[in-house]
């Protein structure tokens, strides 16, 4: 297995390989991950629905996927495997304060973690395996031993893997890597 | 629909659904079909087992887990305490009930993590717990980890647990997605109309050890699709283009999309013939604890030569041809096909063998 890109999102700031890319005084995820968003010149209406936990996934596979020649890749070989210590944490609080008035179907889809690993598969049209740990703290050696074993056996030749925290708070932190 | 296998076998082989009308308005401003947990007797039966634990230091969602491994573990060699031993945990929602009432409890036991790691406290287990949250395939997806835990090496035993409860937070969600039904739900029959919702709490116990039942392979797939795709992926990988399961235990939520998706997938799989349920007219949809709950039943069900019907099916009322029934059938197969859909356009498979002598 090896590592062949790097994307660090914390704090208003984004790092790829350790390298800074972008970086915004505004931390406030809303509004950093909408500059982010310009920034890297997307189009694509759907990003301004997502939770902010799938805006930062969202964002932080784009990057990663960027400069990666994907054309000819079967979809069905592409991972995620991805993990987290809030889970959905953050839309929930939004949601629940919600059914002070009307519960929102748009708010309540985006109570799962997972919905963050949907939202990249539709729109790189990947079909491989998916899965999202919840972890108090980032256990990289069991996420990368989880990503070896789905490319080691087969299963996958390209795997997304890492973190992605959005805490109840708004607090923000991707690292995810780009396997094969 | 009981307090351990036996009895929930029991039940679903008399035909008795544990689902009923819920006139609790803490839980929906109308009247509900669902199947809930008897807290009074959960509470009693807590009592019982938490020895010096005071248990109002465990939530309701802890309070059902720990019940859960209990029983696994009272059936097993597995030793908790064994450093090799591991729990997994799979949920959607863990406490989530704490953001509407929060019961004395902090804000950091929202955590699923939390939550996992006291009830592995609980019962002394050593290793870090893990969690998966992957919406409705949860449960298969965590029997998976499971296995491949055992099988790379770190792990002797894994205490795979699924848990759900229901609380506003669901029963509001699910219902502004007008996905619920008026009645006990209908799988893949024609007059389906949603789904029916149910709290459980379920464990088994993977081992490197033989034992009753093998756990031979499976695919957790992500992809949202309308046609199927990603359920008929997750199948041809788990089946591996040679093995016709014998059996079929299906999702079948008997929302209008889920069965009839789930008929175009194993229609497309190549298995229309083969003998299919869904266990959710019993049960209801336990979400994080479905997969598991459902592979146990049947599992425990083909050991006597017997395959649960599908509660609530009376007229196919999906486009292509699968092989349901209202009735208990009968025969000695030895394969079982667990599926599993959820939000977020994931989809699990998992292959169950049960072993001559079990």
């Amino acid at each position: 297995m090896e590592l062949i890109n790097n994307v660090r999102i914390a704090g208003g700031q984004v790092h790829v390989r350790g390298e800074a890319l972008f970086s915004l005084a505004e931390k406030d995820f809303r509004s950093f991950g909408r500059s982010l968003y310009k920034y890297l010149g997307i189009s694509y209406a759907k990003f301004y629905k997502m939770s902010a936990l799938s805006q930062l996934g969202f964002l932080a596979s784009e990057i990663l996927l960027k400069d990666h020649e994907s054309s000819g890749l079967d979809p069905g070989e592409v991972s995620l495997v991805f993990a987290n210590s809030s889970s959905s944490l953050h839309s929930d609080v939004i949601y629940q304060e919600s059914l002070e008035n009307k519960p929102s179907p748009a708010l309540f889809v985006y109570t799962l973690p997972n919905i963050v690993i949907g939202e990249i598969c539709i729109r790189n049209g990947f079909r491989g395996e998916g899965v999202f740990f919840i972890q108090e703290n980032f256990d990289k050696e069991f996420i990368f031993d989880h990503a070896e074993e789905l490319i080691s056996s087969g299963r996958s030749t390209l795997c997304l893997a890492g973190w992605l925290e959005m805490d109840m708070e708004g607090d923000y932190l991707a690292d995810l890597s780009l396997l094969i | 629909m009981g307090w351990d296998t036996r009895e929930n076998l029991d039940s679903v082989l008399q035909g008795r659904g544990g689902i009923a009308i819920c006139n609790d308005r803490s839980l929906s401003p109308e009247d509900l079909p669902v199947a809930l947990l008897d807290w009074d007797e959960l509470g009693k039966r807590f009592l019982g087992i938490c020895g010096k634990e005071n248990p109002k230091h465990y939530t309701r969602f802890e309070k059902a887990g720990i019940l859960s491994v209990y029983e696994a573990l009272k059936n097993s060699s597995a030793d908790p305490a064994d450093p090799e031993c591991t729990l997994i945990l799979s949920t959607t929602k863990g406490n989530v009930e704490l953001l509407d009432h929060p019961d004395g409890f902090d804000k950091g036991r929202l955590h699923l993590w939390k939550s996992a790691q006291v009830i592995a406290d609980f019962f002394g287990i050593k290793n870090t717990p893990v969690v998966v949250s992957n919406a409705c395939v949860s449960g298969v997806a965590a029997m998976l980890i499971g296995r491949q835990m055992i099988s790379s090496g770190p792990c002797k035993y894994a205490i795979v647990l699924g848990v759900d409860l229901l609380s506003r937070f669901i029963v509001s969600g699910f219902q502004s997605f007008l996905s619920l039904s008026k009645q006990a739900c209908r799988p893949f029959d024609s007059e389906r109309d949603g789904l029916s919702l149910g709290e459980a709490a379920a464990c088994v116990i993977l081992s490197r050890l033989s034992g009753g039942v093998e756990l031979l392979s499976g695919s957790n797939i992500s992809g949202p699709s309308r046609t199927g795709e990603g359920l008929l992926l997750a199948i041809r990988s788990t089946l591996g283009g040679q093995e016709i399961p014998k059996l079929i235990s299906a999702h079948g939520t008997a929302t209008p999309y889920n069965d009839e998706m789930e008929s175009i997938a194993i229609n497309r799989a190549g298995l229309s013939e083969v003998p299919l349920n869904s266990l959710k007219g019993y049960f209801g949809h336990t979400l994080g604890a479905a997969g598991i709950v459902e592979s146990i039943i049947n599992l425990e069900a083909m050991k006597q030569g017997l395959f649960p019907a599908t509660r609530g099916f009376s007229t196919l009322g999906v486009s292509r041809k699968i092989n349901v029934s209202n009735e208990t059938r009968t025969g000695n197969p030895d394969t079982l096909l667990k599926i599993a859909s959820g939000f977020g356009g994931c989809n699990a498979a998992a292959l169950f063998k049960l072993l001559p002598w079990s």
